[in-house]
Formats: C-alpha cells, sequence, structure tokens
C-alpha cells in the first residue's frame, strides 16, 4: 500500500499519528505552525499577568498568580518538545518569534489594565482557550494530542481561580463591583476573537479538518463558548457588552453580535496595544539570558571533561 | 548564540508499583540539570515519585518502515494466547 493511502487510513481510522510515521509535508508544516503559535502563546501568555504578581493583594493571590504564570511557561515546554518531533529547531522556533516571522494568540496584545483582569483572564481567556484545547485532545498527532491533555488537566485550575477571584471581588465593594465590569467589557470581545475568523474567512479549517488535526470549525467552538459563559456571567453578576446576546429557543443557543473583525486584522497585522512591547520583551529575556545558557554549558563542559579525565 | 543544549526524553514513575512512562522532552545542558528540570516541567503535580532522564541520542529505535516484517514473527503464533485452547466449561478455574 502507497504511503499517502496509509496515513490517510490511519487518520481516517481515528488512530495517532506518531513522530517517526511517513506523513505529508503539508501535514508536518501546518502541525508545526500550528503548535509553534500555539507554544508562542502560551510564552508570551505569561507576560500580562505577570505584570500583576508583584501586586496581587495577599500572598495567597500572588502564590497562585505564580503557579499559574509558571504552569504557562510548562505549556510552552510541552508544546515546543512537540514540534521537536517533527523536525523543528527549538532555537529557531524561538528566533522566529522574536523576529516577528510567527505569531501567537492575538488576546496577548492587550495590556492588563487592572487587577479585575486576572480574574476576567482566568475566567474568559482561560475558558475560550480550553474551549478551543478540549477537541485537541483527539487531534491525529499523538504528541500534540498528549500535550494536550496535560495542558488541559492545568487549565481547569487556571479558569476556577480566575472566577473565584472575581466572586471574592463581587462581593466587595461598589468600586471593586465596578473594576470587574469595567474588566469584562475590555475583554469580552478579544476573548471571541481567539476563535479565529468566521469559518467563511477561514483559510486552513478545511484541511486541518480533514487531517484530523483540528476538530471543531471557529464559529462552532466560539458558540459552545458564549453558550457555556452566559450562565457563569448571571451567576457572577456581570453584563457581557453585547446588546444583541440573547437567547434563541428555536436553535437552542445564544445569538450573538459579531467581534470587530477589523481591529481583529489589526491585532495579527502586528497593530495591537502591545504587539511590539510583547516581542520586545520576549526579545530581552532571551538576550538576557544568554550568559545563564552559556555559564551551564561551559559547566556541562568542564564537568564532562573532569569526569573523563577520571575514568 | 551558543550551541543549544542536547535534548533529553523523560520517563516518569508515577506511584510505587508503576513503570516509568515517557511523557516528553527537554532540553538541558547535562544530566542533573535534566533532572531539575524534568522535576519542574513534568511533576508539578505529584505526577511522580521517580524521574529518569535520558539522552534522546541513546535510544534506539524500532523503525516505523519495518513495522510489518519486524513484528510479524508473533503474528502467527496465535497458540500463544490461552483463547486458542478449547477447554470444557464444567471445568472449574482454568
Amino acid at each position: 500500500m502507497d504511503l499517502e493511502a496509509q496515513f490517510e487510513r490511519t487518520v481516517a481510522a481515528e488512530q495517532r499519528v506518531e513522530p517517526r510515521d511517513w506523513m505529508p509535508d503539508g501535514y508536518r508544516k501546518t502541525l508545526i505552525r500550528q503548535i509553534a503559535q500555539h507554544a508562542h502563546s502560551e510564552i508570551i501568555g505569561m507576560q500580562p499577568e505577570g505584570n500583576w504578581i508583584s501586586r496581587a493583594p495577599s500572598l495567597r493571590r500572588k502564590a497562585i498568580l505564580l503557579a499559574k504564570v509558571q504552569d504557562e511557561a510548562g505549556h510552552g515546554l510541552y508544546l515546543y518538545a512537540a514540534t521537536e518531533t517533527l523536525g523543528a529547531d527549538r532555537a529557531e522556533l524561538t528566533e522566529k518569534l522574536i523576529s516577528g516571522r510567527q505569531k501567537y494568540s492575538s488576546i496577548f496584545n492587550y495590556p492588563t489594565l487592572s487587577y479585575a483582569d486576572v480574574g476576567v483572564i482566568g475566567w474568559l481567556v482561560d475558558g475560550a482557550a480550553i474551549c478551543n484545547q478540549v477537541p485537541l485532545c483527539r487531534t491525529s498527532y499523538g504528541p500534540y494530542a498528549r500535550a494536550m491533555i496535560r495542558i488541559c488537566k492545568e487549565e481547569s485550575f487556571h479558569q476556577r481561580q480566575g472566577y473565584e477571584l472575581l466572586m471574592t471581588m463581587m462581593a466587595g465593594t461598589d468600586a471593586q463591583r465596578a473594576m470587574v465590569q469595567e474588566s469584562v467589557d475590555r475583554w469580552w470581545w478579544p476573548s471571541l476573537m481567539m476563535f479565529g475568523p468566521p469559518d467563511a474567512e477561514s483559510s486552513n479549517t478545511e484541511q486541518s479538518m480533514k487531517w484530523r488535526i483540528k476538530r471543531n470549525t471557529n464559529d462552532e467552538l466560539r458558540q459552545k463558548f458564549v453558550d457555556m459563559t452566559v450562565p457563569q456571567a448571571e451567576k457572577l453578576g456581570v453584563t457581557l457588552p453585547d446588546p444583541e446576546l440573547r437567547w434563541n429557543p428555536e436553535r437552542g443557543h445564544h445569538d450573538f453580535g459579531q467581534p470587530d473583525w477589523d481591529e481583529f486584522w489589526q491585532v495579527v497585522g502586528g497593530n495591537g496595544p502591545t504587539n511590539a512591547q510583547r516581542v520586545e520583551h520576549r526579545r530581552k529575556a532571551h538576550e538576557d539570558g544568554e550568559w545563564v545558557r552559556a555559564a551551564a554549558a561551559a559547566h556541562a563542559m568542564k564537568h564532562a571533561a573532569v569526569e573523563e579525565g577520571v575514568a | 548564540m551558543s550551541a543549544s543544549w542536547p535534548l533529553w526524553e523523560v520517563f516518569v514513575r508515577g506511584k510505587r508499583g508503576l513503570n516509568h512512562v515517557h511523557v516528553g522532552s527537554l532540553h538541558a545542558p547535562d544530566a542533573e540539570m535534566a533532572l531539575r528540570n524534568a522535576r519542574d516541567v513534568y511533576t508539578r503535580r505529584n505526577e511522580g515519585v521517580s524521574i529518569w532522564v535520558v539522552p534522546a541520542t541513546a535510544i534506539t529505535a524500532s523503525s516505523p518502515d519495518e513495522k510489518d516484517p519486524f513484528f510479524e514473527p508473533s503474528g502467527d503464533k496465535v497458540y500463544r494466547h490461552p483463547t486458542f485452547y478449547e477447554i470444557p466449561e464444567d471445568v472449574p478455574h482454568l
């Protein structure tokens, strides 16, 4: 049987493709692009929340936020490891990120202006990420699927700590409640954009669904997220800033308005509020860490030489 | 830029009584750092009681191309399985 037919049959039978299997070039390239973009998002995603670690209002909140940001680093590493099973080079991926040649999720190009943003990011942004990621636990490429299983387990903590933080603030003063609402108003639309452009404009969806890299369309996932979030918002006592948002009993789903897609493309194109700052910060961290990497490598080499001398 | 650190494959024993299982890989300058990094990356929530790290280059794997002939010898030996043997149902404990 020819290799391509065997690959198609494996994928169609819901079997996993593993690193050393034959795969079409397009499949490999699509995966590297998607997983790297996902890994970059986790790494860049440390910045908006890391911004609040030193100013978290209690030791408890500080410890939680630190653990969450540390998880994001871990998620990035699981995913970079998955790209390497496809033949990608880690250093090259970092290089592509800090030179702006590879992208990350547009959501991280918005600033975290208040402490309520830490809660809203956990609730809405991580909530949207979970909607995107749960189906990826069944993606056709084995190492990616396994990384996603780990990540999804940990994301649940992220979302719950965010919601709990917001519940605490909503039980506080009027000023705290207003701060939560203001934050929800800013993050709602960018969160909806996280699912990507409408299906009609999503160029990669069809092939990715055929290869079972992607399991649901952007619009399906966006709908799921809205349906999931509305009752959570009610319980919390905040208003989602969409006048068109209402339950549609015929469809059995909520109807909702469209985000500003021009803004989305602007942010994707590099013109969001913090694009330059995020990439610059990552570049600086990478370059400032160079002496540590070099020192560790030198130490390892010296140590190996000493051991060889003894033997 | 300095040459990148070598790649290590990480195996974790979830709890006593279980095998070490492959969980992923990471980069580190030496074995000791690989162990420490593996602890931080793969066992942040008590996922393990023991970790092995192995240089990725030290692993020899069967090739997926040879899959069929390589594993074929066991394919036709159905008599290695207990279900191959027909035993009357009224024979106890067998």
